[in-house]
């Protein structure tokens, strides 16, 4: 099986807190895998480190077998890696097509080209499709800032599928979200996933959306791997039940 | 199918001709007010690009169009270059000079970045006080020519005018191509949460130097009009308080709205000469009247036409809504 992903080794310290301490995982192609763990566990620290938003003090990351460890954000994801961000990340004073577009545009041409090509970089028809596809058409030209949180949510993993990825992590995508809206998000998720094939690494606290939604879980706990495998292993595994229970 | 016209573009097309023959009759005082205004439209369009659209925070507005008119002057006076030439020397020089100026913006945000900006207006002023060789000093340069185009003579105040706003139309429908591209998206989405837009492939570093660049040479170009429109300069009108007269002109008119720096040129150039009927009283009427109403339009003035459209938008949803109700209900009830 191809590997998307592979991290190595990989390690954060800020000062004397190992935040991220040695950690090693795979992501193959087609599979969603979540990552779990207590709150400050460095699950958080670790996406950053693979997305090139903070630098690590060590390790590696592979993306398809090669090198692209401390790519900054925008390179990284003009390779085809996309994300979402633990807090809302839109553009509120765009419509919601606009910042669809926005997702999108850069991967369109170069940038003399796009300045001086159409304006929605040829764009539009992608931008409605992704939103008859997260259902948010009665939303298309509202402002991005009006929506609800939950909207908001759709809107953000929305954006992080427009310029077809090779591969999305998503920061607790479940965070503050009401059941209805997270029945939706799950289904859309893995529709994507069954139709394009696209690769997700999903970060969450919310067990069962990661039981249900993720083919192997990685456990982390204190900045390191505690536990790998099916949801029904990793729940089955003593180590897992102690870190998030205690004795 | 025929798209629906862009209202700013519209309102370009539709201005144009009206400020090409209202004027007219106007005498030379008069012209020269609306020329004014329009050369201060262009370098607040400029800063309008940098502050409101890509939220870089930058006080050197006024030095910018200070280096377009000493190049200009310099380039037409002395060195007998056509008109033409020193205008496009004029925007190029202030491109490169805003590209060096944006550098610190890639490190450092918000309020720290404003004073970096304001270090740099005041070493521009410095250079224009002191450096006597290169810019006459306090005494400035006089007599600059006005530019002969295509074998037009712009020395009188009507041609000249015309040819002010021809050059402005020209730059706002440039600006305005730039900012319904992706760039202009590009500029917003670093605005709003530059880290989002990273993640999303939004080049941060390029984009930044080029919202300070193309922003400056705005200011540039409207220094080449500024020079030949005043026939006289001095450091004086590009000082510090001219970089905070620009930051109100773009804030009062409505940062980030296309027209907004239209509307504040107007304010902060074209009012003051019509206060002048108030013999001296004019701050009274100006301070109050001016920056006042951002207490409650912290958007400025076509903030405050946006907030009027969406009310209009929304009671016209509530309308529907409530004219919908009954069929609704009904439905219900069977």
């Amino acid at each position: 099986m191809t590997r998307v992903l592979e991290v190595k080794g990989m390690k954060k310290y800020f000062g004397g807190i190992r935040a991220v301490d040695g950690v090693d995982f795979h992501v193959n192609k087609g599979e969603i895998l979540g990552i779990i763990g207590p709150n400050g566990c460095g699950k958080s620290t670790l996406f950053n480190c693979i997305l090139g938003q903070l630098t690590p003090t060590d390790g590696e990351v592979l993306l398809e077998g090669k090198p692209v460890t401390g790519l900054y954000p925008s390179e990284l994801n003009k390779l085809g890696v996309s994300r979402t961000f633990q807090l809302l990340q839109v553009f509120p004073t765009l419509s919601v097509r606009e910042n669809l577009i926005l997702a999108g545009q850069e991967h369109q041409g170069t940038k003399i080209s796009r300045l001086f090509g159409r304006g929605d970089a040829g764009l539009t028809d992608a931008a409605n499709r992704m939103i008859a596809f997260f259902k948010l058409d009665h939303l298309a030209d509202q402002k991005a800032g009006g929506l609800s949180y939950g909207q908001q949510k759709l809107l953000d993993a929305a954006m992080a599928f427009m310029a077809g990825p090779k591969l999305v992590l998503l920061d607790e995508p479940a965070g503050g979200v009401n059941l209805t809206m997270l029945a939706a998000l799950k289904e859309r998720l893995e529709a994507i996933n069954r139709e394009q094939g696209a690769t997700f690494v999903v970060i969450e606290h919310n067990m069962d959306f990661v039981m249900s939604l993720c083919s192997r879980v990685v456990v982390m706990a204190e900045g390191r791997v505690l536990a790998q495998g099916t949801p029904a292993e990793v729940r089955a595994d003593p180590a897992v039940v102690e870190a998030y229970l205690g004795h | 199918m025929i798209r629906r016209l862009d209202p700013d573009l519209a309102v370009i097309v539709i201005a144009a001709p009206l400020l090409w023959f209202i004027p007219a009759g106007f005498k030379s005082y008069g012209l020269y007010v609306v020329s004014l205004w329009l050369v201060m439209a262009i370098a607040a369009m400029g800063l309008n690009l940098t502050l409101g659209y890509a939220g870089l925070k930058s006080l050197a507005q006024a030095a910018f169009v200070g280096i377009g008119a000493y190049a200009t002057a310099i380039l037409t006076k002395n060195h007998g270059v056509a008109w033409p030439v020193a205008f496009l020397v004029s925007g190029a020089l202030s491109f490169g000079v805003g590209v060096v100026l944006g550098f610190p913006a890639l490190r450092v945000k918000f309020h720290y970045l404003a004073f970096v900006t304001l270090a740099f207006a005041m070493f521009v002023f410095l250079v224009a006080r002191n450096e006597e060789w290169l810019t006459g000093g306090v005494y400035g340069f006089s007599n600059i020519p006005r530019p002969v185009i295509f074998g037009l003579d712009l020395s009188r105040a009507l041609p000249f005018y015309r040819f002010v706003l021809v050059v402005t139309v020209v730059l706002s429908l440039a600006m305005w191509w730039l900012l319904r591209s992706p760039w202009g998206r590009a500029f917003q989405a670093l605005r709003e949460n530059w880290m989002r837009a990273a993640s999303l492939g939004v080049d941060i570093r390029t984009y930044t130097l080029l919202a300070f660049a193309i922003g400056s040479a705005w200011g540039g170009f409207a220094g080449a009009l500024y020079a030949p429109l005043v026939e006289f300069i001095d450091p004086a009108p590009f000082a510090i308080s001219a970089s905070f007269v620009m930051l109100l002109t773009v804030v009062v008119g409505g940062s980030g709205f296309f027209l907004g720096p239209f509307v504040g040129a107007f304010l902060s150039f074209v009012l003051p000469e019509l206060l002048r009927v108030t013999g001296g009283w004019d701050p009274l009427v100006f301070d109050p009247g001016v920056p006042g109403p951002l207490g409650f339009s912290p958007t400025g003035i076509l903030g405050l036409v946006e907030r009027a459209r969406e009310l209009v938008a929304q009671r016209r949803a509530a309308a529907m809504r409530a004219a919908a109700r009954p069929m609704l209900e009904g439905s219900e009830a069977r």
